[in-house]
């Protein structure tokens, strides 16, 4: 008999204790006979033992406790029912319990989610949230179909700062010196501080842009309350130039705001208006809406983009044009003067510029111009004088009241801090948020300021870089524990509200705050209450609970002002172009499409998700164009050293078509010296080469170095580096010859609606030796995409990684090819190598009617269902890779090793309840939300009624800013995907492999302009493939 | 005996070298595993046995770990392990024929080789039939994919290859061991009656099952012999059909090829071949069987293996041939993908292996140096390894979709695994041939003149 029938770990744990040798012994030399014993346990007979078997063995227990002869019996039954056991029951299951509520609360009930509308802020605006709470945890995040800057899409920030707030390297404590002290503690060093300075302490608050009313509000308390305070507002992604522009353009601070749902023409200037700022996601949507070409509906807009850095925005531009800074200028330059009936001047760039300003002025009051907030201050100020010379103000632009409390220049406020540290005039430096000894120009050498400071205060989720060099260290309340208001892009005030009581005992920025008022501290939500209860008057109590409901107080956008253009500023800004250098590389700097400012650095699911274009995870090369690749003798990978103004950086590279020959870009975001397990030491650090004169593109010297630093994409795995090319782009070309992509121009669309059905092969679809499956009873799912409206924000990938609790790998395992990503948006490049047109293509399982997954499968655990999916049975799964290997879409992912963290006991917080977590050995893929399809099929049962269409929405759908993906029943003809799919350019990939696939695609039309001259050699602009 | 055969005649080398009787016959074969352990055998075996802790050590740390310590992922969801195993199983294949259809064919020179090349379809399955069970992602639901009845109601899915992968190999595993086995019984008999020391009596007197050479026991050998050479024939067709079935079932350009099945048998004899003449030339020389295993038998397995081999390169031509006749341009593109893509070199070295090299067979002079002919057999083995690494990875790595190509390479622990069976292979193969007799010595004996004279001595038939 061996021991592992009662491993004596079954016991409970105190159970060992209690045991006494000497009973044992005494126990053992009694027994009649000879006496066997497995365990101490056993041979103890304790009441522990026999409680075990009990509980373990209820049915055995009266045959164990019996004489010898059941005994016997006993171990007879026992080792049946192990031999039987072990061959259905080899999995291991985890130890379990259960507690039932003593007291059940009102509205909760176990297994069924409670949505809360909350905010999430970044740089001071917000975005308005839905937060889906499973038994007090918050899971997953929505977007508030209310809310304006949100209309119930997010973007992929707001959907990975769930993994933030069960980040298991949050801040935990309140430390002081790297001892671990009490929020007491601090308060009470605080209290004596502020006594012993009764003239007056001299503290620097440093935030970052502030719309908040109740933080506002609190820090004019403390700067009245002390008369030598000071605050400050930096982040190092902030508009600093849009606010400088508009107060030279303006003479005041001005929010800008845009309709691109009313813009027949969109010119944008080194603007990433669909992804970045915080009017992106409706920006993006309004954008979007007029990009959906529909039979018989095909009144597209047209984008001009011209771009210093390749971007998402900029890959969906009928016309694309790469440019440096210098040249970006000199095109607005010319542009602004063909508007005004000058002539644009010579060269390429001014002919274009010609056209364009045709095209503007064709469409007068239904054009826009959009000038990024990282474009120099000039060319802002020039596209603030087109779109007044242009009729667009008042159209497609409105002027509105500055959104934030007090707009200010941060670079100039954070030099100003870092003067008055250096010089010893601070004695207590309050930084609520950001990490300045990190993301600070480098010229400022923030961190050696901060030693000269008496006390530095420092509020964070976690412990970066900034927090090495601060006092004390206080844990922030993450924006789902805390009471918080924000306003959003457009003004309106919303309401964050804690969906989990703090989890470390964090604190919020304002929270903070009152501790160096007079009024001492106060909660969150008594400030919350006290603003609001002074702004909504009478009728507070209900009024506050419908904000709370909605998320936002109404009626509190920014009021549109006249902001008349100083006529001055646009000559002094048509000067300031012609001193933008024209010659010599230059470095852009642009916050990361998926880390940021660095913020997110240690989220695994922001790192692992591939960049909109170069489908890189983990890193941030400098991006470098092929010609400059070629010129300088680049590979991929290959490292270089990167000096600006004597300042270097060592970087590897990655070639990237459609840079600017002239400019190279970094991002920033990485290079974290302290981050946590995940962000620290990945990447470069770019603020390194960052200075307060060039914060967005600065003169840089390259020099190419021997060594070789890997970067993992997720497209052309490595082998990208093998070919360098060879001067031809075989996947492109490839995937042109095979007709994935299929597009066709406005005209074309008009004159052969189903054009995408003229290319290809043209297989009868329906030609099968198998019989089909009948779906004349009740649901056939299926989902479309519209190619024309992904522009790759990823916001899908990482919803549908939080919904389906999808692992996070790792840089060295996406470098294998092993990211487990169910939903991949392609990347395709056409023509020229140097200024390439680009294609997203998202892609997820197309739950195939004849499914080649489905037959190799030797033990069945990927079947087709009765609803047209595409079923995968994990637990059946034994892990033989052939339904992958079978998959002509390869959407398929495995689970190579035990990706999923299950040891630390936070993240098992995060997870979606309803969504099994996969093993070791499993193979995995896009169930179409499956999870969301049995809720909404048993509340319409529940009701005797069909599942209305709209009802399921999958994760990737609901998130979806720009709305391209639709899911529904095709069964029901009227619902918005089977229409949707009886548009004739709607096309499914592989169709000739005979798969049938259910998810398909609707065909890019694009709307280029005849007029667009010929690509000649020079500056680089991709005219739309037609 | 001055009488020249018909063979010698014609110039070519006798099956058996002259001047051996019957009893000389026996001492000679039966020697080999009564006398002492050469010292040699201890060294050759023991390097085996440390090889083989290759494999043992890799799949431990493959069960703890998962399989991501190989090289596969996506798109290359097989790498080694599926690569392996089909050039083990076709390496058996060689055993099954010379045994089977040989001896229906009344090949009478298969005697000397039959044995051995049985011996090595074996531990060939052996080595094979570990592949399928270790690439699992979940190896411990392995038997998740035999048909056994369970409380779900659940069966496998019969549509899968890889179900009738299970059901091939295993069929094709137990008949071999019966052939095999059935073939020893009489040798075990002359083993035990030779032998000296009681446990050596024991042991194979237990495995001789009662024989004592009585007519009825000769009667029901000869019948069961026949019925399982009978029962094994459409194995040696059948499973490397399967086998090839695992990729021309699948869609997958490069794979989903009719062609496959007798291109997959072919190449499996191919690859048989050339690992019989492998173990044939140095152990040959090692035991100074050169008067058994003669260069008639090397000499008829080479012309064997440049047979199948060309039947193999015409495989290649028509795989070029349909590529571009078919007008797919998946299955076009997958061509050139060969020709010059990422893998180009496998691709360019598995020609030199199994069509340039083998083609030296042409020539007498070749074909009558053993070391040679060893030679081009070790070409057409690493070889038929490099098509299945064709096969399988090039063609994973680069099929429909451009944005999920990718590259696979095997990492240490694949290699490990790999060279570990090679290890269990040849462990197995060196007890083999110290304690069973490797030649077939009954069988041998009937080949011998005196065999076929009418007047046979009846004392002699029990030596």
């Amino acid at each position: 008999m061996t021991d592992g029938i009662f491993p004596s770990t079954a016991t409970a744990p105190g159970a060992r204790k209690d045991l006494s040798l000497g009973a044992v012994r005494e126990r053992l030399a009694g027994a009649p006979g000879r006496a066997y014993w497995r365990s101490l346990e056993e041979a103890a007979a304790t009441p522990e033992f026999e409680a075990m078997v009990h509980r373990e063995f209820p049915q055995l227990a009266g045959e164990w406790q019996g004489d010898g002869v059941s005994r016997r019996n006993f171990l007879r039954l026992m080792s049946a029912s192990v031999a039987f056991g072990g061959l259905t029951a080899c999995t291991r299951q985890p130890l379990e319990r259960i507690v039932p509520y003593v007291a059940q609360p009102e509205e909760i009930v176990p297994g069924r989610p409670l949505y809360f509308a909350t905010g999430m802020e970044r740089d001071g605006y917000a975005v308005g949230l839905l937060a889906e709470s499973h038994m007090g945890r918050p899971t997953k995040i929505e977007g508030n179909p209310e809310h304006p800057a949100s209309g119930g899409a997010t973007d992929l920030f707001a959907q990975a700062s769930v993994l933030d707030l069960y980040d298991p390297d949050r801040n935990q404590t309140v430390t002081q010196l790297g001892r671990i002290r009490t929020w007491r503690a601090f308060e009470e060093a605080i209290a004596g501080r502020l006594a012993a300075a009764p003239a007056g302490l001299r503290l620097r608050i440093l935030t970052p842009p502030v719309t908040s009313p109740t933080l506002a509000g609190l820090i004019a308390t403390v700067l009245a309350e002390q008369p030598l305070a000071s605050w400050h507002q930096y982040a190092p992604v902030a508009a600093d130039h849009g606010i400088e522009a508009a107060r030279r353009a303006f003479g005041r601070a001005v929010a800008v705001r845009h309709d691109f749902s009313r813009a027949d023409v969109v010119v944008s200037l080194d603007a990433d208006f669909l992804t970045q700022g915080p009017g992106a996601v409706p920006y993006a949507g309004q954008f979007m809406s007029r990009r959906r070409a529909r039979r018989g509906a095909t009144d597209l807009n047209r984008f001009y983009a011209v771009e210093t850095t390749p971007t998402a925005t900029g890959s969906v531009a009928d016309h694309r044009v790469a440019a440096t800074t210098g040249e970006l200028g000199a095109f607005a330059a010319a542009l602004a003067a063909a508007v005004d009936g000058g002539t644009p001047g010579g060269g390429r760039l001014a002919e274009l510029a010609a056209v364009v300003a045709r095209d503007l002025e064709r469409h007068r009051g239904r054009g826009l111009v959009v000038a990024g907030p990282h474009a120099p201050v000039a060319v802002q100020v020039i596209a603030h004088g087109l779109n007044e010379a242009l009729g667009n103000v008042g159209a497609t632009v409105s002027y509105h009241e500055p959104v934030e409390a007090e707009p200010q220049d941060g670079l100039a406020s954070l030099a100003r801090l870092a003067a008055d540290m250096s010089a010893g005039q601070v004695d207590v430096l309050l930084v609520l948020g950001g990490n300045p000894a990190y993301d600070a120009p480098a010229d400022l050498d923030f961190a050696a300021a901060m030693q000269k400071v008496e006390t530095c205060i420092h509020l964070s989720l976690h412990a970066d870089e900034t927090s090495e060099y601060c006092h004390w260290n206080l844990p922030a309340a993450h924006y789902l524990e805390a009471w918080e208001d924000h306003r959003a892009f457009d003004g309106t005030v919303t309401l964050t509200q804690p969906l989990i009581e703090p989890l470390y005992g964090g604190r919020s920025a304002a929270e903070v705050l009152t501790l160096f008022t007079a009024a001492g501290p106060r909660s969150g939500a008594e400030l919350l209450q006290a603003t609001w209860r002074r702004r909504l008057g009478d009728g507070f109590d209900a009024e506050w609970r419908r904000c709370l409901h909605d998320g936002f107080v109404p009626d509190t956008a920014s009021p549109a002002l006249a902001a008349p253009l100083d006529a001055g500023a646009l000559a002094a800004a048509r000067a300031d172009l012609a001193k933008l250098p024209a010659a010599g590389l230059e470095l852009c700097f642009r916050p990361d499409p998926t880390v940021y400012d660095g913020r997110f650095a240690n989220n695994g699911w922001l790192q692992e998700c591939p960049k909109p274009l170069s489908k890189l995870t983990w890193d941030n090369p400098v991006l470098v164009s092929p010609a400059l690749a070629e010129e300088r003798g680049l590979v991929n990978e290959q490292k270089v050293r990167l000096t600006v103004d004597g300042r270097s950086l060592e970087a590897a590279v990655w070639i990237h078509p459609g840079q600017p020959d002239g400019a190279l870009s970094l991002s920033l975001g990485y290079g974290r010296r302290r981050s946590g397990r995940v962000g620290t030491g990945a990447g470069f650090d770019a603020n390194r080469l960052r200075t307060t004169a060039n914060p967005w593109a600065a003169p840089v010297d390259l020099e190419p170095l021997a060594g070789r630093y890997p970067l993992a994409s997720t497209q052309l795995h490595s082998n990208i580096a093998a070919d360098r090319f060879q001067g031809t782009n075989l996947e492109g070309r490839e995937a042109a010859s095979r007709h994935l992509i299929r597009q066709a121009t406005v005209e074309e669309f008009e004159r052969q609606p189903d054009f995408p059905h003229h290319v290809g092969h043209g297989l009868d679809e329906s030609l099968s030796l198998m019989p089909g499956w009948d779906y004349s009873e009740g649901h056939a799912w299926g989902l479309s995409v519209d190619l024309n409206t992904c522009m790759s924000c990823n916001a899908c990938v990482v919803a549908c990684q939080a919904e389906n609790n999808i692992p996070v790998v790792g840089k060295d395992e996406v470098a294998k090819g092993r990211e487990m990503h169910w939903i991949r948006i392609d990347r395709y490049y056409e023509g020229a190598l140097d200024d390439p047109a680009m294609h997203h293509q998202p892609v997820m399982c197309m739950h195939c009617e004849q499914a080649p997954c489905e037959v190799v499968c030797p033990v069945a655990a990927t079947v087709h269902g009765d609803e047209g999916l595409n079923d995968m049975v994990y637990n059946r799964c034994v892990g033989t890779r052939y339904c992958a290997n079978n998959c002509p879409y390869k959407v398929r992912r495995f689970n190579f090793f035990k990706y999923t963290d299950t040891e630390t006991p936070s993240l098992e917080m995060m997870r979606n309840p309803d969504v099994t977590v996969r093993g070791r050995g499993v193979m995995e893929k896009c169930s179409y939300c499956v999870q969301r399809i049995s809720q909404a099929r048993i509340a319409a049962r529940k009701e005797d009624r069909r599942v209305r269409d709209g009802e399921i929405r999958t994760a990737c759908q609901q998130v979806c800013p720009t709305g391209a993906i639709v899911f529904g029943d095709l069964n029901d003809e009227t619902s918005r995907v089977a229409r949707l799919k009886a548009e004739p350019h709607d096309y499914g990939l592989l169709t000739e492999l005979g798969t049938r696939p259910r998810t398909t695609y609707l065909a890019k039309v694009g709307n280029p302009n005849p007029e667009w001259p010929a690509r000649a050699s020079g500056a680089g602009e991709s005219p739309h493939h037609g | 005996m001055a009488e020249l055969t018909p063979d010698a005649r014609m110039g070519k080398p006798p099956v058996v070298a002259p001047g051996y009787t019957p009893g000389s016959v026996t001492d000679k074969i039966s020697a080999i595993v009564l006398t002492r352990t050469p010292r040699w055998w201890w060294v050759a075996f023991g390097l085996s046995f440390l090889l083989m802790q290759a494999l043992l050590v890799g799949v431990a740390y493959l069960f703890f770990e998962g399989v991501g310590i190989w090289g596969v992922n996506n798109p290359v969801g097989w790498g080694f392990a599926i690569i392996n195993f089909v050039w083990w199983i076709g390496i058996g294949h060689a055993g099954t024929l010379i045994s089977a259809i040989l001896l229906l064919l009344r090949q009478e020179w298969r005697t000397s080789i039959n044995r051995f090349a049985e011996a090595m379809t074996l531990f060939a399955v052996a080595c094979a039939g570990v592949f399928p069970l270790v690439h699992l992602g979940r190896p411990w639901l392995a038997y998740w994919l035999l048909p056994y009845p369970n409380t779900m109601g659940l069966w496998p899915n019969f549509r899968s290859p890889l179900i009738w992968d299970v059901f091939a190999v295993s069929t094709y595993a137990t008949v071999s061991a019966l052939f095999w086995y059935v073939g020893l019984i009489p040798d075990m008999a002359t083993l035990r009656d030779r032998s000296r020391r009681r446990w050596k009596k024991i042991v194979y007197g237990f495995a001789a099952m009662g024989w004592r050479g009585h007519a009825a026991h000769w009667h029901n050998y000869e019948v069961a012999y026949l019925l399982l050479a009978g029962l094994a024939t459409p194995l040696v067709v059948s499973v490397h059909t399967v086998v090839s079935f695992d990729f021309a079932v699948g869609q997958i350009p490069g794979w989903h090829a009719t062609i496959f099945p007798p291109y997959f048998v072919a190449g499996a004899v191919f690859a048989g071949f050339a690992m019989v003449l492998t173990l044939a030339v140095p152990l040959r020389q090692a035991f100074a069987l050169q008067d058994f295993i003669t260069m008639r038998h090397i000499q008829n397995m080479a012309k064997v293996m440049l047979t199948t081999g060309l039947i193999v390169a015409y495989g290649y031509l028509i795989e070029i041939f349909m590529a571009f006749y078919s007008g797919n341009q998946y299955e076009e593109f997958m061509l050139l993908n060969r020709i010059q893509g990422p893998y180009k070199l496998h691709w360019w070295a598995l020609l030199l292996c199994n069509v340039l090299a083998p083609q030296a067979i042409w020539l007498r002079k070749v074909r009558s140096s053993p070391w040679l002919v060893f030679l081009v057999a070790m070409f057409v083995n690493v070889g038929m390894w490099l098509e299945r690494f064709v096969i399988v990875v090039t063609s994973l790595s680069r099929e429909f979709l451009p944005s999920s190509w990718g590259t696979y390479s095997g990492t240490r622990w694949d290699w490990a695994i790999f060279v570990g069976t090679i290890g269990l292979f040849l462990s197995l193969l060196f007890l083999f041939v110290r304690f069973l007799p490797m030649i077939s010595i009954f069988e041998m004996r009937t080949i011998l003149p005196e065999a076929k004279s009418v007047h046979q001595r009846p004392e002699e038939a029990d030596a």
